[in-house]
């Protein structure tokens, strides 16, 4: 509000009065939603926040009174007999595990995801549609039954062995399950449709006009690539990275079905916490590093989206 | 033909396309091949036969399991796509005023929050919850279920909304009808058909959970696909993959009548 304007006329206070009725209107349809998820998404997270720096009860729960061990334990372990502190090895390799394994998750899934958008956006206007809806069944099949398929193919026993087999490349069966390369191979299949979606919504609005531009000035296909093609749809390329490296870090699902009980990721430690861990406040501290981890790679991609755009734009 | 320059084409992208395609459908495709396995084996083919599917039906675990997931998707999505439908009313068609940007964040919170932290939230909410008020019924995961199915509903009757036409409403309203005659008579059937698109979205998105409703259940409330995360410890049956199938259907029919629901409208 500035001194120098004039009075408000009559007609003005009506509508400002309107306006503000609006806004009333509005919130109050967007309350059950804001509602239902404040309930029951959002501030649970707050008491997680709050359990973390409590004193685990023996069999679960716990303690109302403060403490600081189980942030302690996520890094550290004191050793029982002689009380000297180290790193938790089992931690660390753990966390290590699930950000490699979602890291190379993202990467393979952008190589193949990449092409295959590609390939649904010059197709002619009508199989896009087509192409596209192939794409997204297996996207909203369960989890678990796509984690299972992939079992079924991966397994000692399974399709890819006994073809492999069958054709004399190898002699005895690859053991890839209860392997990280097997919970790299279900997260990617898992979760590749949502490279795809993303990365085609932005070739979908790629100008080929541009891409004839780069060829008249005599470039090749890889430098139209390279120059033309992938700063255009760096937006798709950042959404689908996201998309898929966000619940490859949260993974529960896919490496307790296809890693065993050995291969464990973030997800499964945490939920131990709760099952046979019975250690509450760690598996709530756990949560809280997981949620901290997914919210600087979503900074990081804020904020190299905002860059690109600076420069592309 | 094969002198034309096509700017489009770039070498070997149709080649890993199609192979990711065939990469997508190979395992789906060898689940449904041997839940007709006539032999007890997922390894090895004995013949066609219904039978795994028979004892699926007959196993008494897998029915109750399996009404009970429809019962909990049933009620989440109806109530999750009410509240969607409000809520994108609310945040659409609007110029910016304070506190958009908020809701919008705040519906879609569910999305940005891994599965596992948001089910650990729960559980341990869900305790306390308990202790206070001694209610152990199915409540809790219809609950948990709706919150994560409102995004999911509230996304395609968002985009439907904002391709709408303001000029036909503006047109009831200058024909003296009330803003509740206006939503009735021309916003809501207009909109139907994002409201179907947001409600199926939010029954498969129900039906699929696993790691919440795994962690949120109390004994004896296991839904369909927390039942075969439990089996799949044990030694597995073709059985698992004809439950697999039928469910695999189930997703499929109810994509394709949401595919052809968005088809319609553009």
């Amino acid at each position: 509000m500035h001194q120098d304007n004039p009075p408000l006329t009559r007609a003005a206070q009506v509508a400002a009065a309107a306006d503000r009725q609006e806004i009333r209107n509005r919130w109050f349809l967007a309350s059950p939603a804001l509602f239902i998820i404040f309930f029951a998404a959002i501030g649970p997270l707050f008491i997680v926040l709050v359990f973390s720096f409590l004193t685990p009860a023996d069999y679960g729960g716990v303690v109302w009174k403060p403490s600081g061990q189980a942030w302690f334990q996520v890094l550290f372990e004191k050793d029982i007999f002689d009380d000297t502190t180290t790193f938790a090895d089992a931690h660390l390799s753990i966390l290590w595990r699930s950000v490699k394994l979602s890291f190379f998750t993202t990467l393979i899934a952008l190589a193949f995801g990449f092409p295959t958008a590609y390939f649904i956006s010059t197709r002619p206007e009508k199989s896009r549609d087509i192409w596209l809806f192939l794409i997204t069944i297996p996207f909203w099949t369960n989890l678990l039954i796509r984690t299972f398929a992939v079992q079924e193919v991966i397994r000692n026993e399974g399709i890819f062995n006994t073809v492999l087999m069958k054709l004399g490349i190898i002699s005895s069966p690859i053991q890839i399950m209860f392997t990280d390369v097997a919970i790299m191979l279900g997260m990617l299949y898992v979760y590749l449709p949502l490279m795809v979606l993303p990365l085609y919504a932005s070739m979908e609005k790629l100008d080929f006009r541009l891409v004839e531009a780069g060829y008249d000035l005599y470039a090749n296909r890889f430098q139209v690539l390279r120059r033309v093609i992938i700063p255009l749809v760096k937006p798709g390329i950042i959404a689908g990275s996201i998309l898929v490296f966000i619940p490859s870090l949260g993974a529960y699902v896919t490496p307790r079905v296809l890693g065993g009980g050995k291969n464990m990721m973030l997800g499964n430690l945490i939920e131990l916490q709760f099952g046979q861990g019975r250690n509450w406040p760690l598996g709530a501290a756990l949560s809280i590093t997981l949620m901290a981890i997914v919210m600087i790679a979503l900074m990081i991609y804020v904020r190299s989206a905002g860059r690109s755009e600076v420069r592309h734009g | 033909m094969a002198s034309t320059f096509s700017v489009k084409r770039q070498t070997g992208f149709g080649t890993i396309a199609l192979l990711c395609f065939v990469l997508l459908y190979v395992p789906i495709a060898t689940l449904v091949v041997y839940s007709f396995n006539a032999g007890p084996s997922i390894a090895i083919w004995e013949g066609f036969s219904w039978r795994w599917y028979i004892a699926a039906w007959n196993n008494q675990q897998i029915v109750e399991t399996s009404i009970r997931s429809f019962v909990i998707a049933s009620i989440a999505a109806v109530v999750a796509t009410t509240a969607a439908t409000m809520a994108a009313l609310a945040t659409t068609r609007t110029r910016p005023y304070r506190g958009l940007n908020f809701i919008y964040g705040f519906i879609n919170q569910p999305l940005m929050v891994p599965e596992i932290v948001t089910g650990i939230a729960l559980l341990i909410f869900f305790a306390l919850v308990k202790i206070w008020t001694g209610y152990t019924g199915l409540g809790y995961l219809i609950v948990a279920h709706t919150a994560f199915c409102i995004p999911f509903a509230y996304l395609p009757i968002r985009a439907r909304l904002e391709n709408m036409d303001l000029t036909l409403e503006r047109a009831a309203a200058d024909l003296y009808a009330t803003p509740w005659m206006t939503f009735r008579k021309v916003t809501l059937p207009l909109l139907w058909p994002g409201i179907i698109a947001g409600l199926m979205l939010a029954f498969v998105v129900s039906l699929d959970d696993v790691v919440i409703t795994e962690l949120v259940k109390s004994g004896g409330q296991d839904t369909l696909p927390t039942y075969m995360l439990g089996q799949l410890r044990r030694v597995v049956t073709p059985e698992i993959n004809a439950i697999s199938s039928v469910f695999l259907l189930i997703s499929i029919v109810i994509v394709t009548l949401f595919f052809f629901l968005n088809r319609k409208q553009t």
